[in-house]
């Protein structure tokens, strides 16, 4: 929670930087930002710029940790050292990006296909490079792209966005501002085919009815996010097609 | 050694033998290099270089803290590199590699040798003065990860805004936004890196090249001088080629200063 006087998040209808209380912010994802990897994607949501890259499948070391069934995944979630306005953080994982690397690590071994892969480890990095709010959703929903493009099949393409609570008002997608001084934070990952939730973490105080309302809005906003992760997995192939309608 | 045996080894020494490289370039010629500055604006500077397929980002933050004990009058400088893991399928999360320390030591070196940051315009009052860290990102490994990372600390540092301090009592806040000025500068440094691949120095090897290359050299010099060397790997240079690649170095920085200040805006 952030120090100094609460700023008002909610004016006239209207959120500090002006959005309403269901609008996303802007989200461009680049498709195949790294070049070494199998798959890989960038994305910027807002004011958030983050990189997702996955290698593998890859024999899984040390041996002790293979599962002769399926693949595991490996996940590491880190913010850089420089990517927030405030002093300059320290390397490393700390408490919360362990615990983020968990859950995102969780999402995808429900999305990815795992058992056709026995014995093998699925390499997935997030690194975030400015944080603005937002960042295990921005994440994981570049990380879908990046897993789609590595060619790894997978059963959906899950995307993830949060959703808080100013006063008595639901907002979605919450910036940094937003996050530290909101009465609720919820962020929430669903697997667009079955709308499951395959994420979901919360803290605040939120009603039963706000929950299942918050559930709506993250729904109608996943319509969105769904289209432009479709639309950057596309994108490298239909270059390519372009090339050669020539 | 084992190399001998490797098929891109065998291709790249045939390719030496003809005075060819695989990418066409001669033996001392730089890929293609572009800087963007101010890429990560939650940064005080910060700058992405591509040299090639390598893809390196720079971070400054600038905090503060307490002086080093013996420069009670200047400020603190903090350089670390990060091999990501997602930069190459041979990085692997953990601590930092010896590669990666000396990395980043190398381009500590040179930034401090040649005086880019004016350390006693860091000074803020007895006990505390500024630090400035510079973050070394690897984004994409793909060999001359010295140049590139000094490129990219170079304009960082050169395109870094400058926090104010106000003391309000005996509380010093720091101001990071709105109407700064840039962080003082003195000098520019770049580095030139070559390797020795199969008895032949080259300049800028890239990332085949650095795996069957068994020698390599870093010279971080400004206009006049050399500034900071570092010699690599387990082969060697003659007195002779040292000599010729000072030379190169001196000759290729000209034209990489001008990228730091046209990136910079200057």
């Amino acid at each position: 929670m952030g120090g100094g006087e609460k700023p008002e998040l909610f004016k006239d209808g209207k959120r500090l930087d002006g959005r309403g209380p269901e609008d996303l912010r802007e989200i461009k994802i680049i498709p195949d930002y790294i070049k070494n990897a199998d798959g890989s994607a960038y994305i910027e949501w807002g004011n958030n710029k983050i990189i997702a890259a996955v290698y593998g499948p890859q024999e899984a070391l040390p041996k002790h940790v293979q599962d002769p069934q399926r693949a595991i995944i490996k996940c590491r979630y880190q913010m850089a050292p420089f990517s927030s306005l405030e002093e300059h953080g320290r390397t490393g994982p700390n408490r919360r990006a362990t615990e983020i690397s968990k859950v995102t690590k969780e999402v995808f071994e429900n999305a990815v296909l795992l058992d056709y892969f026995p014995g093998s480890e699925i390499n997935l990095y997030i690194e975030v490079l400015q944080g603005d709010g937002g960042t295990r959703a921005a994440g994981i929903t570049v990380a879908s792209v990046a897993m789609a493009l590595s060619g790894i099949p997978m059963r959906d393409l899950p995307y993830s966005v949060s959703v808080g609570k100013v006063g008595d008002k639901l907002i979605l997608d919450l910036n940094k501002i937003e996050d530290n001084y909101s009465d609720a934070d919820m962020p929430i990952a669903m697997s667009p085919k079955s709308n499951d939730i395959v994420l979901l973490q919360m803290d605040g105080n939120l009603t039963k009815e706000e929950i299942k309302q918050g559930l709506i809005m993250v729904q109608k906003a996943g319509e969105t996010i769904s289209r432009i992760q479709r639309e950057a997995i596309k994108a490298p192939y239909e270059r390519i097609a372009e090339r050669y309608k020539k | 050694m084992q190399q001998e045996n490797n098929v891109m080894g065998d291709f790249l020494k045939d390719l030496m033998q003809k005075g060819k490289r695989e990418d066409g370039r001669t033996a001392m010629d730089y890929r293609n290099i572009a800087i963007r500055t101010n890429v990560m604006p939650n940064a005080e500077g910060s700058a992405e270089v591509t040299m090639g397929h390598t893809k390196v980002l720079a971070g400054v933050k600038v905090g503060l803290g307490a002086p080093m004990r013996d420069k009670p009058n200047e400020g603190n400088l903090m350089t670390a590199a990060e091999l990501l893991p997602l930069a190459s399928r041979y990085y692997e999360p953990g601590p930092p590699s010896p590669d990666a320390v000396e990395l980043a030591r190398v381009i500590d070196r040179g930034i401090r040798a040649a005086n880019v940051i004016d350390m006693e315009a860091l000074f803020v009052e007895p006990e505390k003065v500024w630090e400035v860290f510079i973050d070394i990102y690897i984004l994409n490994y793909h060999g001359n990860l010295f140049d590139a990372g000094t490129l990219a600390a170079t304009a960082a540092l050169k395109s870094a805004r400058m926090p104010k301090a106000e003391k309000v009592g005996e509380e010093i806040t720091v101001i990071r936004e709105g109407n700064l000025g840039k962080l003082k500068t003195k000098n520019v440094v770049t580095s030139c890196t070559f390797g020795k691949l199969f008895g032949t120095p080259i300049l800028d090897p890239d990332g085949n090249e650095e795996s069957f290359m068994d020698a390599r050299v870093t010279i971080a010099n400004d206009e006049n001088v050399v500034r900071a060397m570092q010699k690599g790997l387990g082969g060697s240079f003659s007195t002779k080629e040292l000599d010729e690649l000072l030379d190169v170095a001196f000759e290729k920085s000209k034209g990489m200063r001008n990228m730091i200040s046209n990136a910079a805006g200057e």
